[in-house]
């Protein structure tokens, strides 16, 4: 197979992007926070976001693979009909 | 540097955005026919856009020196109501002998319905028919990994398309292993929000490999940029990976697959070689 070989030392990788991804955790918990102040619950979708994250910390790997799949709808059979034309970014459970 | 953009809404940016591309290096780029953010109310509004895809685009494109291709089909945003998707599909054919058809698409599913999936299936036989390639787009977000599985399906029931004619665009992590693994070539679109952002299509590059993929920016009307495929370059330059490895990833495998159309073949040496649409 045909590779681009990573070739970066860990050092140059936590250089270029550290400060990048320090800032989207930050707001995510930011983003957390604010939800919490709001009156209301959590939606089907504020449920999928809480539930994805002890997956960044699992210690395995693919982690982009699996929080994917884990806002995905698991089902495997074409719905009867389109609700509409977009999507929400987690699955709400069979409509 | 030279790359191609192999998936570019071009009628909704503006002649500066073909400039900025072509000052990026780009050389040719091709236009998957898609939903313009409402629903047409007439076949005749698609023949309209047909013609625009196939005349006017070009037209602009050459203006800076871009090789403009395009594909043909009703959009599967549309395709729910089926009698009027297949009053669109009957005006495809009359376009398909356009010397900048590449093929179908950009077909596919949006929210995995049996409508969608059969006006998929129709498709499908057209491309069959006129044996031509297939550029598919996969569902969003939560919906793309059944529907990316829905599509493949859809396609090994066409015993006469070899999955190495058909692009299935937009993969991610969670599709691209499926997708390279069936024989099918992969695409990844560069989106600021959803899809992939450039570090995680480099990522991609570096695990999966650069056989069968290509990137692409997707440019339309929505949060998107028409320079992504040489900031995605960019990415794989500032990592060290060898300029010859990013044309291969950016030029050759769009190179590879286009080429497979009559319509690209007959341009690819221009292509190649750097000279202008005639
Ligand atoms: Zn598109």
């Amino acid at each position: 197979m045909n590779r681009l070989d990573t070739n970066q030392p860990r050092s140059q990788v936590i250089d270029r992007d550290f400060l990048e991804h320090r800032a989207k955790l930050i707001d995510l918990a930011a983003f957390l926070d604010r939800c919490e102040r709001a009156e209301g619950t959590d939606d089907f979708r504020l449920k999928a976001l809480r539930a994805a994250i002890p997956l960044l910390i699992d210690g395995q790997s693919e982690r982009a693979r699996r929080v994917l799949e884990s806002f995905s709808d698991p089902s495997s059979e074409p719905i009867p009909q389109a609700p509409g034309k977009g999507a929400s970014g987690a699955w709400g459970g069979p409509s | 540097m030279r790359y191609i953009d192999p998936h570019a809404h071009m009628v909704s940016r503006t002649t500066d955005d073909y400039e900025k591309m072509a000052l990026a290096g780009c050389r040719a780029l091709t236009e998957p026919a898609f939903w313009a953010g409402y629903d047409r109310c007439s076949a005749e509004g698609f023949r309209d856009y047909f013609n625009q895809l196939t005349s006017i685009e070009p037209a602009r494109a050459r203006t800076y020196g871009i090789h403009h291709f395009t594909w043909l089909c009703i959009n599967p945003k549309e395709a729910e109501d089926v009698g009027f998707a297949r009053e669109v599909m009957q005006v495809i054919p009359e376009f398909l002998s356009r010397d900048n058809v590449l093929g179908i698409g950009e077909i596919g599913l949006n929210k995995n319905s049996k409508n969608e999936l059969r006006i998929l299936e129709e498709h499908l036989e057209i491309a069959a028919q006129q044996q031509s390639l297939v550029l598919v787009h996969t569902p969003h977000l939560e919906d793309k990994q059944k529907g990316t599985r829905l599509i493949m399906e859809a396609v090994r029931n066409q015993p006469s398309i070899d999955p190495g004619r058909v692009l299935i665009d937009h993969v991610e992590e969670h599709t691209v292993k499926e997708v390279l693994d069936g024989g099918f070539w992969g695409g990844m679109t560069l989106y600021p929000d959803t899809k992939c952002t450039a570090k995680r299509a480099a990522d991609i590059l570096e695990t999966c490999g650069t056989e069968r993929l290509w990137m692409n920016s997707a440019c339309d009307w929505g949060p998107s940029n028409p320079l992504s495929v040489p900031t995605a370059a960019l990415e794989l330059r500032a990592r060290g990976h060898h300029p010859e490895a990013i044309d291969h990833v950016i030029f050759k495998n769009p190179m590879a697959f286009l080429r497979q159309a009559p319509a690209f073949a007959q341009r690819a040496e221009d292509i190649d070689v750097g000279h202008l649409p005639e």
